[in-house]
């Protein structure tokens, strides 16, 4: 039929298309949501609020929130800290950014899990690292690295240096040269450059690298587990969660440590998203050029 | 557990394929209302870490009872995977010149025909790459299918995440064994996949080709 022949209703059909997708993402991505909160409204015994209480008020469960920020903050900074002058120094487009680029990808698509097995072999009480020492009498006591705090932070970085490393690259190849070009016949060096040209636009873009790495480390669990010690100093916030669905069987409770997870999460990305805004007002693309 | 791994990774990269591309084209090609939430809806997932969103889900699935079963597992790696090829779709479809499509209208083709014919063969690259990666990525994802997998629907990755967990039950040459074939499964697809995207496209949208559209 040919395009004339019909009157052309005002609905776009191509727009049905995004239909399947969204429909999809609402119930099992939304819905789980919203049932996971209602659920943890209805504890098995109590009130209302009561696995908000016991989760507050019970000896192993809230200290989880401190145990989980000490390592995501730290890893976090690590990450977000040596990724930008790494990925400032790497802006130039060349054959070697992309070997350093694909080299990086390697470790987030090998996933957690096969990073914690590698870990354990290398950093491990009879791992490589420790035996190579041992053997050229660099250091001979015993290293622990893994089973403890140092083992699931080295992971977090493993893990999110390539993420954040990546994520900061994107921002910064998105940066029109030009403008520091200019810049640099007005005679700023490369230091005043990176300070009033890149920095600036950057802000908005490391704010958010800062909040999606901080999420990511946050929510650690399987090297929380195999490379930590999942009963005390790295019993994180979804170990918490994952024993109060799986070994009591408490969904309720469950969901309520899920939540809280997620909150917690809401307020450090916000107060990042705060403090961004108090840093650095005005347009970001001014006319520098 | 190698057979469910495929079974898996193979239904959810089709099923991912099936509802992304489209909306992935009506994003990369129409403006309407509603559409950054729209984004939003489909940005979460990707950002939202799978431990925080795994746990009520499973709740759900249970309920369902659908948990433990391969159908459960499947349903929960699609939750990242078909956002992601939304991502990864959408700079492709803008690369295509809209007059294409134009011309396939005025002679007469729907938007099945004019996907078929036009759009497809000239995103197979796209498709390729986004199928990979998703292929990759559903291979690696350990949290989602860790809460949701019974006994005889757990992946490669969940039955390392065993191995390693339960030290001593196996011999650790039987664990490193599974862990390099894992290794080489991952690497050899990753490998190809990135012939055919920018590597920084894994964990944002680039825009690199500003002056594509002219």
């Amino acid at each position: 039929m040919a395009v004339g022949a019909t009157t052309r209703p005002q609905f776009d059909s191509t727009l049905l298309l995004v239909v399947p997708a969204a429909a999809f993402m609402v119930l099992l991505f939304i819905y789980p949501f919203v049932y996971g909160l209602v659920l943890s409204f209805e504890p098995k015994e109590g009130g209302a609020l009561a696995n908000y209480k016991f989760f507050f008020t019970t000896d192993n469960e809230w200290p989880t929130i401190w145990t989980t920020l000490k390592l995501a903050l730290p890893a976090t900074l690590i990450n977000v800290g040596f990724a930008l002058p790494i990925a400032y120094k790497m802006r130039v487009k060349s054959p070697y950014q992309r070997w350093v680029t694909t080299i990086l990808v390697v470790p987030i698509t090998l996933g957690t899990v096969l990073i914690a097995e590698g870990m354990l072999t290398y950093f491990g009480p009879k791992g490589w690292l420790s035996q190579f020492l041992q053997f050229f009498h660099l250091y001979d006591g015993p290293i622990r690295l893994t089973h403890n705090y140092w083992g699931v932070l080295i992971s977090l970085v493993i893990s999110g240096f390539p993420f954040a490393f990546l994520l900061i690259l994107s921002y910064i190849t998105g940066i029109d040269p030009v403008l520091a070009r200019a810049a640099s016949t007005l005679g700023a060096g490369p230091k005043s450059q990176f300070r009033h040209i890149y920095l600036p636009l950057l802000a908005p873009g490391l704010a958010m690298c800062f909040c999606l790495s901080f999420v990511q480390a946050f929510s650690v669990f399987p090297s929380a587990i195999l490379l930590g010690s999942p009963a005390g100093p790295t019993r994180v916030i979804s170990i918490a969660a994952y024993e109060a669905a799986f070994e009591q069987y408490d969904y309720s409770l469950a969901s309520a440590i899920a939540m809280i997870m997620g909150f917690v999460q809401l307020v450090i990305v916000a107060a990042v998203l705060g403090l961004r805004n108090m840093f650095y007002r005005g347009p970001v693309t001014g006319g520098k050029g | 557990m190698l057979w469910v791994t495929v079974e898996v990774v193979f239904a959810v990269v089709f099923l991912a394929l099936l509802i992304g591309v489209p909306a992935a084209y009506t994003l990369a090609r129409r403006e309407f209302p509603g559409k950054r939430l729209l984004m939003l809806l489909f940005l979460l997932p990707l950002m939202v870490p799978p431990i925080t969103y795994g746990i009520p889900l499973a709740t759900v699935l249970y309920k369902l009872q659908l948990a433990g079963t391969i159908n459960g597992v499947i349903l929960a790696n699609l939750i990242p995977a078909a956002p992601f090829v939304i991502l990864v779709m959408t700079p492709f479809i803008e690369q295509i010149d809209p007059n294409l499509e134009s011309a396939a209208r005025v002679f007469g083709a729907g938007t099945g025909r004019m996907f078929w014919h036009i759009l497809v063969p000239l995103l197979g690259p796209g498709i390729l790459a986004a199928s990979l990666l998703v292929l990759v990525r559903t291979i690696a994802l350990f949290e989602l299918t860790f809460l949701t997998a019974g006994p005889d629907s757990q992946t490669l990755v969940v039955a390392l995440y065993y191995a390693v967990f339960a030290a001593g039950v196996r011999a650790p040459q039987s664990v490193d064994a599974m862990a390099m074939v894992y290794m080489g499964v991952t690497l050899v697809w990753l490998l190809i996949a990135l012939r055919f995207v920018n590597p920084t496209q894994l964990v944002s949208r680039v825009k690199e080709h500003p002056q594509a559209a002219a």
